[in-house]
């Protein structure tokens, strides 16, 4: 067999993609969660499709009405529609975790990378920067950086944006990331199959990006929903505080936290909001549960009982 | 086939053991690999023996650069491999390549066996697109593999398959010498011979030339031309297959031998005593002064602790560090 023609039938490949969705699919619980998830990305985005009344506007006359048909989840204290406000709100929840998330991965991943391949002085300064980071209180930072971002009078920063919030609350969330992706890739770079690469004059850039990148992908995957339940949960906070998301323009967090004073007289102004965050952060978890498993190679194996 | 195609020549390899967080300090030494000296000749098969942690892996990873050695010289076809850097280590390492130990690590799980072997061609721009695929089925064939599998992953292939994928992508560069890091150990038995067989062959169709590292003793008789032996970072006797089994020098390569079941009961009882070896091999951090082996060797003398035996010729090609002999 010296000359191999090429019309041989090549077998077509396997994807390891339809392999991962089958392992998912027998993950009972994250496939439920993520239908749930699903349910309410699908109601969230298309939130003006489903509203019945702008989510800002007032109507005095109608303050405080519990739920029914004609307001499905209530009003609030200025007469807005709550079903409205609820599903428009979760829009900037979930853009401003989502972006934050990828912020935090993004940064994450490229510091964990140059740290664990290069080691020596580069994992020194990078892993001390880490460190840094990690030890200045969080919520302090935040509320500083949000506050000061918003003094700033620039055109992408105006009330109501979503943007810097989401780039203060990814950037003081990376350092997990980039532990995490430094472990692994010390790991990954002594492996036999790096030091093929090696030999065969495979570089340094490729070897990050063909060789370590694709093995350390799982990981970073499933941190990336924890980490995406993680934003929403820090820009609930940040905007229940008052230092998030100015209003009108609802989110959950500063949803609820014009609840406080009516908790025992109008309590579905939040029950609502509280059981968006709650819901969704759950099927989050699940979610990340199902990719772990997965992703697992190894579990490939030992998963069939 | 008397012409010398790599030539080591002192090469020492110690790994620093550091302490300190901030400041880091040397504490101490591996004594991974001490001045070792041999030459390679075209189209033979050098076999490298030893107990594990011996330094046998840690020899051909050096050769091959992948450790920087602490000194000494690797000279391949007249060359420094251990001055060179970057780019020429690079286009010159192209002749030198490796089969490693262990068929699962060695390639990369989150590639197709056809993307593993096509790499070099893409990284040194030997062949793009249908050329490339062409190459791989070409290299399939070669080591027995069916090309049309080139789409699957390694975890589809068994571990003798898994080895001949790695010994498809180390003959992509048309190599001179293969560092054979104990490629068959991590096989089972009836995978081991056809493997070996394959790496015979090879050498005869190709004109490849060998360095074999390996622990199994009637494995090395069978394949190589040459045997050295190591112990505790130094080779302690080299010499011709032949002589080297039949008349070992060193008393380590005698307790080797002596090792090295027969299958057969009646000759395994009639064979003389086995050598039996005491103690624990020596922390290679603080090897024993004079000769590594007088710890252990049951002809230690006064002259063993003072000094360290040379390696010397005490039959025409047939080399030994032992002041005994």
């Amino acid at each position: 067999m010296a000359e191999t023609p090429l019309a041989i039938a090549v077998e077509q490949k396997e994807s390891l993609f339809r392999r991962f969705v089958y392992q998912f699919l027998k993950h009972g619980m994250a496939v439920f969660w993520s239908m749930i998830l699903l349910g309410i990305i699908v109601l969230v985005a298309g939130a003006p499709l489903f509203q019945r009344y702008s989510p800002t506007d007032q109507d005095l006359y109608n303050r405080f009405q519990p739920p029914s048909a004609e307001h499905w989840m209530g009003t609030d204290d200025l007469g807005r529609d709550m079903w409205s406000r609820t599903i428009n709100g979760g829009r900037i929840s979930l853009v401003v975790g989502l972006l934050a998330m990828s912020i935090a991965i993004g940064i994450g991943t490229l510091v964990g990378l140059l740290s664990g391949f290069f080691g020596g002085w580069v994992d020194a300064v990078l892993m001390r920067l880490t460190e840094i980071f990690q030890s200045v209180p969080r919520l302090f930072l935040l509320l500083v950086l949000t506050t000061f971002l918003r003094q700033l009078d620039l055109p992408w920063l105006r009330p109501g944006t979503f943007w810097p919030i989401a780039a203060v609350i990814g950037g003081l969330s990376w350092m997990g990331v980039a532990r995490l992706v430094r472990g692994n890739t010390m790991e990954l770079r002594d492996q036999e199959f790096v030091l093929a690469a090696r030999m065969i004059g495979v570089g340094n850039l490729r070897i990050l990006l063909r060789h370590i990148l694709p093995n350390v992908a799982s990981p970073i995957i499933v941190t990336a929903t924890l980490g995406l339940a993680g934003a929403i949960i820090t820009e609930s906070g940040l905007s229940y505080l008052g230092f998030g998301v100015q209003l009108p323009t609802p989110t959950w967090g500063n949803m609820l936290s014009a609840t406080q004073k009516y908790l025992t007289s109008a309590p579905w102004m939040a029950i609502f909001p509280g059981m968006m965050i709650f819901l969704v952060v759950i099927a989050i978890n699940y979610l990340g549960d199902g990719l772990r498993d997965a992703l697992d190679p190894y579990h490939v194996e030992k998963g069939e009982k | 086939m008397s012409e010398n195609l790599l030539q080591v020549k002192n090469l020492v390899k110690y790994f620093p053991i550091r302490r300190g967080v901030l400041l880091k300090r040397d504490v101490g030494y591996v004594h991974a690999v001490d001045d070792i000296s041999f030459n390679i000749m075209k189209g033979e098969t050098l076999g490298l023996v030893g107990e594990s942690g011996c330094g046998k892996s840690t020899a051909g990873r050096t050769i091959l650069q992948l450790y920087r050695p602490t000194s000494g010289r690797v000279l391949f076809e007249g060359e420094d491999l251990a001055s060179l850097k970057g780019q020429a280590l690079r286009q010159k390492r192209r002749k030198l390549q490796m089969i490693f130990q262990d068929p699962y690590a060695s390639l990369n799980p989150r590639m197709t066996a056809g993307d593993i072997v096509g790499e070099p061609f893409i990284v040194h721009r030997l062949a793009q697109g249908t050329q490339v695929q062409k190459e791989v089925m070409r290299l399939f064939s070669l080591v027995g593999l069916n090309p049309t599998f080139i789409n699957r992953f390694p975890h589809e292939f068994s571990g003798g398959q898994r080895q001949r994928i790695g010994i498809a992508r180390s003959l992509a560069l048309n190599p001179s010498l293969i560092v054979c890091d104990e490629p068959i150990s991590a096989l089972d038995v009836s995978i081991q011979a056809q493997v070996v067989n394959l790496l015979e062959d090879l050498q005869a169709q190709l004109g490849l030339t060998y360095l074999f590292i390996a622990h199994d003793l009637s494995m090395v008789r069978h394949i190589c031309t040459r045997v050295a032996v190591m112990y505790l970072g130094v080779i302690v006797e080299i010499g011709g297959r032949d002589a080297l089994y039949q008349t070992p020098l060193h008393p380590y390569t005698h307790a080797l031998l002596s090792a090295v079941p027969i299958p057969d009961p009646v000759k395994e009882e009639q064979r003389q005593q086995n050598i039996p070896l005491t103690g624990d091999v020596p922390s290679p951090i603080r090897p024993p002064s004079g000769c590594r082996f007088r710890t252990r060797c049951p002809l230690a003398a006064e002259i063993c602790a003072e000094q360290r035996p040379e390696l010397l010729e005490k039959a025409p090609g047939h080399w030994a560090a032992c002041h005994m002999v």
